[in-house]
């Protein structure tokens, strides 16, 4: 019964990792760049619904709302001060780098305003644990709306992107954007729009992770980000069904591993596995490369 | 007034002088051929002209109105398509897809259904293939799709970047053929192509572009009779 339990766990924790990787891989596949201030995004939306919810005593529902309206505008300003300038620079590098001191200014913005102790996060969902088995198995609401959110952002984004025109817009620019531009379409607004989804995401996915682990710090986000940034490489970059399975496959190992093996050693099994796979099929589980005709 | 019209075209790469000063016009209802050798700067003049790359100095000019600045994705609502060499389809979507996308700047969807009944009967092939993955095509289909693709903005002028590079000679006959029936439809055509024969076989009038340079221009079928363009593009 208890590897039941974990399985569940794994699978929220899984969740999170792959609302977080969603981000992660929408971000590379149409502005082909490692926006590696994700990760803080997420903890800048958990202090946001930590002050409107502490500070202001405003409802939980709210909170999140404000916390992802924030999050998107960080996100849409990240990318037009910090990386379309970068667009096009001579290598590829110079983004990435810009990425990684967008993620520190995160950090340390949140260190000075909010000190580096840890702010214990009021959980946001409100719900009665459920007893499955005959109360052998205790599934926590946390748990539950974990991957309840997570299964309803992957059908509503994989809606978004199969049925509308913004959507099949994303899938032009993350192809070829000169081609694009040839449809009429603005990458610009394009790119834009992209980060802003995946920092809406970001936020959703803070509030979930600090609602299931209420230990907030500037830090946050940063394994979290690290770890979703290898389920978007496991399951094959820039394909959002391998976010979505990389995400659930790595929270399960890592619950297992820490279940059954060793929690010290859980986040190394979590990386072994990556370079397995990696060794295997180069482009993750759900990657691919259709070889163009000439 | 030209349809399009082209002054002082000057175009860098980094420090290199790709196009020195070209100017031409391309007349509502033309079929206008831009040929030249490699090297020579004819997809440069189109890319220039459709937004994807910024002049030095000179300007463009469409239906009387300067967009040498205008960003590449408005000038395609004002009416203007580009072929762009290499196909450039988008090789994971389907035909169906890639032909909708081409539509992207139109909204009203009757108009586009009307369309694209239009591009399936001047490409049978694409109709029957709707559904296949486009990366998937041969070289042939997929100029095809790139054109019907281009056909769905519903363009007043459609620039063509060597449709015939890399095709086989049944599929190159097939592709001319189309171009024709898009002029014979009213459609503004300018025309680049490696394959100067062919390429004046079907058009109105001609500029030969050398290293950066026009450097003879005239009547498609003068150009067809003149000596130096038979020795040097017709490999007569």
């Amino acid at each position: 019964m208890s590897f039941i339990s974990y399985l569940i766990n794994g699978i929220s924790l899984g969740s999170v990792y792959a609302i977080i990787a969603l981000g992660y891989t929408m971000v590379y596949g149409i502005a082909k760049m490692l926006n590696f201030a994700h990760g803080d995004i997420i903890m800048v939306g958990s202090y946001v619904i930590f002050c409107l919810m502490s500070g202001t005593g405003m409802s939980p529902l709210v909170s999140v709302i404000l916390s992802i309206v924030c999050c998107t505008a960080l996100g849409i300003t990240v990318e037009a001060i910090a990386y379309r300038p970068l667009r096009g620079a001579a290598s590829p590098l110079a983004v990435l780098i810009t990425a990684i001191g967008v993620s520190y200014f995160l950090q340390n913005t949140a260190l000075l305003i909010f000190g580096a102790n840890t702010k214990q996060f009021t959980s946001v969902i409100k719900m009665e644990p459920i007893q499955l088995f005959s109360g052998q198995v205790t599934v926590t609401g946390e748990t539950l709306v974990t991957i309840v959110c997570c299964l309803i952002i992957m059908i509503v984004l994989l809606t978004f992107i199969n049925k509308t025109k913004a959507g099949q817009a994303m899938l032009a620019v993350s192809e070829d954007q000169g081609a694009a531009k040839l449809m009429g379409i603005n990458v610009n607004g394009t790119i834009s729009l992209t980060f802003a989804i995946g920092s809406g995401l970001a936020a959703i996915a803070g509030m979930l992770l600090c609602s299931s682990y209420p230990s907030l710090t500037p830090y946050t986000g940063s394994m979290p980000g690290i770890k979703a940034f290898v389920a978007a490489v496991f399951g094959g970059i820039g394909s959002i069904p391998g976010a979505f399975v990389g995400g659930i496959i790595l929270g399960i190992i890592e619950i297992m591993s820490k279940a059954y093996i060793s929690s010290q050693l859980s986040d190394a099994i979590v990386f072994m596995v990556l370079i397995i796979v990696l060794l295997v099929k180069p482009t993750g589980l759900m990657g691919k490369k259709i070889q163009e005709k000439v | 007034m030209s349809m399009l019209e082209i002054k002082d075209l000057e175009v860098y790469y980094g420090v290199i002088k790709a196009i020195k000063g070209v100017s031409f016009s391309v007349e509502e209802g033309e079929v206008i051929a831009l040929i030249g050798a490699n090297g020579a700067g004819k997809t440069t003049i189109l890319h220039t002209i459709t937004g994807l790359l910024t002049p030095a100095s000179g300007s463009v000019l469409f239906n009387g109105n300067d967009i040498t600045k205008t960003s590449a994705h408005k000038i395609v609502r004002m009416g203007m398509a580009h072929v762009p060499e290499g196909r450039r389809v988008f090789a994971n979507l389907s035909v169906l897809q890639n032909l909708k996308l081409g539509a992207y700047t139109r909204t009203d969807r009757a108009e586009i259904e009307k369309n694209l009944d239009m591009v399936f009967s001047r490409f049978p092939r694409l109709k029957e293939r709707q559904n296949q993955i486009s990366g998937t095509l041969s070289g042939g289909e997929q100029q095809m799709l790139a054109m019907g693709r281009a056909l769905m903005s519903n363009p007043r002028i459609l620039l063509m970047d060597e449709p015939s590079m890399g095709l086989s000679p049944i599929f190159v006959n097939e592709i001319f053929d189309i171009i024709n029936a898009v002029k014979a439809d009213g459609t503004t055509v300018l025309l680049v192509e490696q394959n100067a024969k062919k390429a004046l076989s079907i058009a109105d009038r001609g500029y030969v572009l050398e290293t950066g340079n026009i450097v003879l221009t005239g009547k498609a079928d003068e150009l067809l009779n003149n000596e130096d363009i038979k020795k040097a593009y017709l490999g007569e």
